[in-house]
């Protein structure tokens, strides 16, 4: 199968600071590429280049065949863009957004409107249409300019972290809307910072540190890479900590994360609910007082901790807020 | 002939689009309305009665410099329009469609000519209310509008272009002020150019805006028998010379602001 995206070593620096260090990308046609990377990992400056916003300083593509650099008007006739922060106009209406973009796609006045009207609808946006968008949620600008990507149909997607800052019911949502989009044919490139989204709808996973490629592989093989589910267990006091880590020892599939600030213990298991029940059995067999225990997903910072050995590097506000991680090191960039 | 018909047609949907944002935010308006008020009434009271033109009226001849100076202000609106553009977002939607990359700024430079039409409106009203009147018929006086509005439309241009180049809308304001207000004081504007001292005179004399605030003058009959006719060829001549650095204008800095718009995108 072609591929209707192919980008071969993006470089693009600002300063000091390279965004990206010879990023390579192919997605197959009709199939949708996660692009997976912690803050300042070079997503957004990846899907600028691509969707043309930015020129890069090295590297070249190819977007549905065509050479970015040399038709980059050709390029736009064949894409969607929905960046990260959302592109419209806070004082026209929803209506006038999408019916402006449809006229700046060259869809003729009949269709603009009536793609405006469907899409309005599709992204249950119907009711609001007809408001100025600065009386907009968060959630509803995000959603009108993912319709805004849509208007033309275009073969190829490009979306930003499109389901940040979206309820759990606008997220599935769109996942829906981006499943039947790409049963239909559409090519997508999606960036995230959950590991759960890219697995829920990417075909094939790259993950981005620094701007280049750290791990690249189907979901499952990532999956087989880091390994499956975590249990984490959190405990009131260092003495605890230690007897929890040795029951953990016998069920763990990996290695033994352990925050001896927050006394969290997490580990790899490759069974489910069952092993967590003979955890707690273990645990309460040898008289722990648990404070919190629980299974979860695999997150992008367990795929940094496994491939790396360190932590999935974040921005000094969400770190505070995420409770359980251990000593980092700062993003000298940020 | 076909990229021309399609760049006219996407500057229409924009031009449009800021035709909308006009009307919802109608809050702008009272200072395109206001301000030609204030500038008229001011101008004419403090200075009208303190300076004197010989064989004519100063509040006439004055008239002409206010309705050149405020709608090269007005020129400001395009690059405040444009930084808004950039710095608000919408600027990336527009940069990923396949419209014509000049498009933006030739619709937001044409929107712009309403506020410039309805700031004369008012100066024109209010100049009446004055004692201003025009003496060389309805087709001059409506010459002398459109010459108007064509030197603005040209530093539109000139504005849009510096929009681009701002790092924030606020500044704008100020950048637009250190261009405009050299321009359109050492001019013609408010005082006869004979007046100044020679170094003024001369970049008076070869200002465009003097040149402009001439024709206007010229062609509403306002220019006072008084003061001897002028020798430098911009001002016997400015008409011309007004039409010569509106193409001149348009020629330099259209490109540029298309060119600056082609790498402009909001980050994040
Ligand atoms: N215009 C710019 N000027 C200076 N530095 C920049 C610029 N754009 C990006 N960078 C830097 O490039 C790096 C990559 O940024 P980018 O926005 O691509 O990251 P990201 O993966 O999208 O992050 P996030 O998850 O926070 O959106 C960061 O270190 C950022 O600070
Ligand atoms: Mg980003």
């Amino acid at each position: 199968m072609a591929n209707a995206i192919e980008a071969r070593g993006l470089v693009k620096t600002y300063g000091k600071v390279t965004a990206l260090a010879g990023l390579d990308l192919a997605v197959a046609e009709g199939t949708v590429l996660g692009l997976l990377g912690p803050n300042g990992a070079g997503k957004t400056t990846a899907v600028s280049i691509l969707s043309t916003l930015i020129e890069p300083d090295a590297g070249e593509a190819t977007i549905a065949g065509i050479d970015l650099r040399a038709h980059p008007d050709l390029v736009r006739s064949k894409m969607g863009l929905s960046g990260q922060s959302a592109a419209v106009d806070e004082q026209l209406t929803g209506f006038e957004n999408l019916d402006m973009v449809g006229r700046l796609y060259h869809l003729g006045r009949n269709r603009s409107r009536e793609r405006a009207n469907e899409l309005l609808e599709r992204f249950d946006l119907t009711e609001a249409a007809a408001r100025p968008v600065k009386t907009y949620s968060g959630g509803m600008r995000r959603r009108l300019d993912l319709a805004g990507a849509l208007v033309a149909e275009p073969p190829v997607l490009f979306l930003d972290e499109p389901t940040a800052g979206l309820d759990p019911r606008s997220r599935n949502e769109l996942w829906e809307v981006i499943r039947e989009l790409v049963g239909r044919g559409t090519t997508l490139l999606l960036t995230t910072q959950y590991l759960e989204e890219a697995d829920q709808l990417a075909n094939d996973i790259v993950v981005i540190d620094h701007g280049r490629e750290i791990a690249h592989g189907t979901s499952r093989e990532l999956k087989r890479m880091i390994g499956g589910e975590r249990i984490e267990v959190s405990v009131t006091n260092a003495e605890d900590a230690a007897k929890v880590r040795h029951v953990l020892t016998s069920y763990a599939s990996g290695e033994i994360q352990h925050d001896a600030t927050t006394h969290t213990l997490v580990a790899p298991i490759a069974g489910g609910a069952d092993v967590l029940t003979r955890v707690l059995r273990s645990l309460d067999a040898e008289g722990i007082a648990v404070e919190d225990i629980g299974l979860r997903r695999p997150t992008l910072d367990d795929v940094f901790l496994t491939i790396t050995g360190h932590h999935a590097e974040e921005e000094p506000p969400a770190e505070e807020a995420t409770p359980g991680r251990g000593e980092k090191k700062k993003r000298g960039a940020k | 002939m076909s990229r021309i018909i399609r760049t006219l047609g996407d500057g229409w949907v924009i031009a449009r689009r800021n035709v909308i944002k006009i009307r919802r935010v109608p809050e702008v308006l009272v200072f395109v309305v206001i301000s030609p008020i204030m500038f008229v009434l001011l101008f004419a009271y403090v200075f009208g009665g303190s300076i004197d033109i010989p064989g004519g009226s100063y509040r006439e001849f004055l008239i002409g410099g206010i309705f050149a100076q405020t709608v090269i202000f007005g020129a400001t609106f395009t690059g405040a329009g444009i930084a808004d553009d950039i710095h608000k977002g919408i600027i990336n939607r527009f940069r990923s469609l396949p419209m014509a990359k000049s498009a933006v700024l030739v619709g937001r430079t044409a929107s712009d000519v309403i506020y410039n039409l309805i700031s004369l409106l008012i100066m024109a009203l209010s100049g009446f209310i004055v004692g201003w009147r025009f003496h060389e018929g309805l087709l001059n006086a409506a010459l002398g509008f459109g010459l108007l509005l064509l030197f603005a439309y040209a530093f539109s241009w000139i504005m849009g272009y510096i929009g681009l180049l701002v790092p924030s809308v606020e500044v704008i304001n100020n950048a637009a002020f250190m261009v405009i207000f050299p321009l359109t004081f050492v001019a013609n504007t408010f005082v006869p150019a004979e007046n100044l001292p020679t170094v003024l005179r001369v970049f008076a004399e070869w200002n465009p805006v003097s040149a402009v605030t001439q024709a206007v003058r010229d062609l509403f009959g306002n220019l006072p028998t008084g003061i001897p006719e002028p020798t430098v060829w911009p001002l016997r001549n400015s008409i011309l010379y007004t039409l010569i650095w509106v193409v001149l204008i348009i020629a330099v800095f259209a490109p540029l602001a298309v060119r600056r718009y082609g790498t402009a995108a909001k980050r994040g």
